[in-house]
């Protein structure tokens, strides 16, 4: 039997507050409250409750044979303790029907994978944590990186850190003209077993669905059904990977997005040899077919699949740059505080805003971002950084003081 | 007077020169008849104020269909509003060639109701301004001379001088190859040369605006008079706003065109930090190169000491002032420049580019020629280490205000005047 592997990433940033020149070594709190709540209710509103109702509803009904898979950022947890703890109780009680796996990943978000070893351990731990803490003890098993952002060292740190399995993008420049409806091994640790995107089809909902111009619309779970079925038997898994946010928010319930999620699960277990699968599941029974190479990190983000997104124009290098300088001294001071605003300073989202590719997805850039320009982007967080690093500054005089 | 803007409404120099130079004239005894285009009501009462909105216009009065058509070099489709996006444009340029006679129409309806801005319907608002002033030269008597600031109301002198006979001062306070280097908007430049050329006299605010007149504009230098602006009040002031970061400060406050030379900003700021990590540099205000100097700080990974707070008002300006160790105006022509001056009334050193009118009458200040990003450096530099400079700065620069305030300046107006009307 095949399977399909449903998982959702689940992430709120911390926005930060329009933060001026004056306010640097003055204002130490950065984060924009009142948007950040905004953003949070309306989002629990259109997406979080109806869709975890219905996926509740869809896998008491299917009794076990209906599964999905979340992984849930730091931010976006400490979010719902202050924002929404009715969403927060929601989702335990779905982890608890024992049919749903909660991914690993880093608390903040963040890009750390590509800049230090040391620092996403520490976020990857500090997470795991905080999952174990929310969700009665839950250790996850399998990782997911930040915007799933992958290579062969990345999979070598994970692999390092004792996870059996990593996700990530079923890039085409990675793959040729190989199927990304296999698991994988990492090319230097093989213990550590990749699946991938089939991007072709997760897009199609995530990104197409209410597309009227794209030629297969509308999509119905009929057409779904009749594009899997002929999909060669010896592909074993179809990862559908998305942004929890699809159902409710990108889409929204008037597309049908709702109605075809709740019928989606028993077309598929009664016109398909295709069951449903977490990825724990699917690296227990599925036999990986060969390593993967992956010399250059790929991600799920924009028509590239690399890095772009986030770093490589000057504003983003440099604001980049600047707050790694600042990493050892940060752990070694330990100051509860300091490591907060640490972490949510790291969320990917704050250098995806300073992005300049306006032509080919500043569409998809400019939807998700709260500032105007890159330009105020990155003149905000470079004004907070600045204060950041007196912060830290002082804390260093303060502990020298002390004999 | 012909002005287009007055405190506290302003979006430029222009109104803050015009009112300094009103409130001289008061101490004087002169008595001043400002007309604006748009009053808002809270104008302090130093002038007998017209509100040119107010103004019906008898278009039955043949003289002023004569003067309308002497003022066909305005062209409405010219475009001076300088922050157009293409789509916007196309409206613009669409509206100025097929509705042109309706803005004729509706620059002779009895009554216009103006912005007084710098937008849209900048030309029509002139023409139509230079019509009102002179239906209120023919309908008032109670004046001698006739006195217009800047190219947006000589069009207005021009028009009250034919009406009344009465002779005409052109204060020029930035000419357009201040505005745009050699890329000169033609109408503008036009219309500049002819307030020049039908002007009894013409009145610079430095001898570098003297020269352009002179040489870009080709007005004899005897009909030429330098009167340099100076500040609202010589007071030192003593801000009571703290700088709340440890390292010294240089700044930039302007806007950020291509008149003010902000890139050579950026450049020394990086040849500076190279030397010394323990100054931030601020570049406060707006422009269309603000996101190519942002670029730049990035490029130069200078953002950590390099900030940018886009335009700031009010008491933001004062505090801007305050927390300054350093003030630096790079300039690439600028016809006086009066910023250095509220820099000195804060106690700030200052840097100036010689390509600036402010230069001739400061003298207590680092003057360097704009492009000599080395020299820029070496003077924030010293400023900002050897401590025997600054604080010479700072003491002879209170003694230097005194002599620079607009009651002199209005008493060598009034000489000018009596010169221009014995002539």
């Amino acid at each position: 039997m095949r399977t399909i592997c449903f998982y959702f990433q689940v992430h709120q940033p911390y926005r930060l507050k329009p933060y001026r020149f004056f306010d640097i070594g003055d204002d130490h709190y950065y984060w924009d409250d009142f948007l950040n709540r905004n953003v949070m209710r309306r989002v629990a509103q259109k997406c979080y409750l109806p869709m975890n109702a219905l996926l509740l509803e869809l896998i008491e009904k299917h009794q076990g044979a209906f599964k999905v898979t979340f992984s849930f950022s730091g931010t976006y947890l400490d979010q719902l303790e202050a924002y929404a703890p009715d969403v927060l109780e929601s989702f335990q009680r779905l982890v608890a029907t024992g049919h749903v796996e909660v991914l690993s990943e880093t608390y903040g978000h963040s890009l750390a994978a590509l800049k230090s070893k040391e620092e996403f351990a520490r976020m990857v731990n500090q997470h795991k944590e905080k999952i174990q803490k929310l969700f009665n003890g839950y250790t996850p098993k399998v990782f997911r990186n930040t915007e799933l952002i992958y290579s062969d060292q990345i999979g070598e740190m994970v692999a390092d850190m004792g996870y059996k399995g990593i996700l990530t993008e079923g890039a085409k420049h990675v793959l040729g003209w190989k199927s990304p409806n296999y698991v994988y091994q990492n090319s230097i640790k093989p213990e550590l077993k990749v699946l991938l995107k089939n991007f072709l089809l997760s897009d199609d909902i995530a990104f197409r669905f209410s597309n009227k111009t794209w030629k297969d619309y509308p999509l119905t779970v009929e057409k779904f059904i009749s594009w899997i079925k002929p999909i060669p038997a010896s592909e074993p898994v179809l990862n559908l990977f998305m942004d929890y946010e699809t159902f409710g928010e990108h889409q929204w319930k008037e597309t049908g997005i709702f109605e075809f999620m709740r019928a989606l699960p028993e077309a598929v277990l009664s016109q398909t040899n295709y069951g449903f699968s977490t990825p724990s599941e699917v690296l227990n029974q599925v036999e990986p077919v060969s390593p993967i190479q992956v010399p250059y990190p790929i991600s799920w983000a924009d028509e590239e699949r690399d890095l772009t997104a986030w770093l490589g124009n000057d504003l983003q290098d440099e604001a980049f740059d600047r707050l790694y300088e600042l990493e050892k001294i940060v752990r070694k001071l330990d100051d509860p505080d300091l490591i907060r605003d640490w972490n949510y300073l790291q969320t990917s989202d704050h250098f995806y805003y300073m992005c300049t590719k306006f032509f080919s997805d500043g569409d998809i850039h400019s939807y998700f971002s709260p500032y105007d320009t890159p330009y105020d982007a990155f003149i905000n967080y470079m004004n907070v950084l600045s204060d950041f690093v007196l912060r830290i500054k002082e804390k260093q005089k303060e502990l020298e003081l002390i004999p | 007077m012909f002005g287009w803007e007055f405190p506290p409404h302003i979006s430029g120099g222009l109104g803050t020169a015009c009112y300094g130079l009103v409130k001289g004239m008061v101490h004087h005894n002169q008595e001043v008849i400002f007309v604006v285009p748009k009053l808002w009501g809270d104008e302090e009462e130093l002038a007998d104020f017209v509100n040119a909105s107010d103004i019906t216009i008898d278009y039955r009065e043949k003289k002023f269909k004569s003067i309308w058509k002497n003022l066909t070099y305005l062209e409405v489709s010219s475009f001076l509003v300088p922050y157009l996006g293409p789509e916007e444009y196309q409206k613009f340029t669409d509206y100025a060639i097929h509705d042109r006679t309706d803005v004729d129409e509706s620059i002779f309806t009895t009554k216009y109701e103006f912005s007084g801005k710098y937008g849209k319907n900048l030309m029509e608002e002139v023409s139509r301004y230079a019509l009102t002033a002179a239906q209120i030269a023919r309908d008032r008597d109670d004046y001698e001379i006739i006195h217009a600031h800047d190219w947006l109301s000589f069009p207005a002198g021009i028009a009250a001088k034919e009406i009344s006979g009465k002779p005409l001062v052109a204060h020029v306070h930035a000419t357009e190859y201040d505005r745009s280097g050699e890329s000169v908007n033609k109408p503008v430049f036009d219309i500049e040369k002819a307030g020049m050329e039908a002007a009894d006299h013409v009145v610079a605010v430095s001898q570098l605006t003297k020269n352009t007149i002179i040489r870009r504009y080709g007005i004899p230098a005897e009909k030429v008079s330098v009167l340099h602006n100076a500040v609202l009040d010589a007071s030192i002031i003593k801000s009571k706003y703290e700088k709340k970061v440890p390292e010294k400060i240089v700044t930039f406050l302007g806007r950020i065109t291509f008149q003010k030379g902000p890139e050579y900003f950026v450049e020394a700021a990086k040849k500076v930090l190279d030397r010394d990590e323990n100054v931030r540099f601020v570049m406060a205000g707006s422009g269309d190169l603000l996101n190519r100097m942002i670029d730049r700080v990035a490029e130069l990974r200078m953002g950590h000491k390099f900030h940018f707070t886009g335009f700031l008002k009010g008491d933001d300006v004062d505090h801007m002032y305050a927390i300054s160790d350093v003030y630096i105006m790079p300039s690439v022509s600028e016809p006086f420049g009066i910023a250095p001056l509220e820099a000195v009334r804060h106690n700030t050193p200052t840097v100036i580019s010689k390509q600036s009118g402010v230069a001739e009458v400061l003298q207590n200040a680092i003057k360097i020629d704009y492009w000599d990003v080395d020299a820029m450096a070496d003077a924030t530099f010293a400023l900002l280490h050897y401590q025997g400079i600054s604080k010479m700065f700072k003491e002879l620069g209170s003694e230097e205000l005194k002599n620079l305030k607009w009651e002199h300046v209005a008493a060598r107006l009034v000489k000018i005047y009596e010169k221009t009307l014995a002539q």
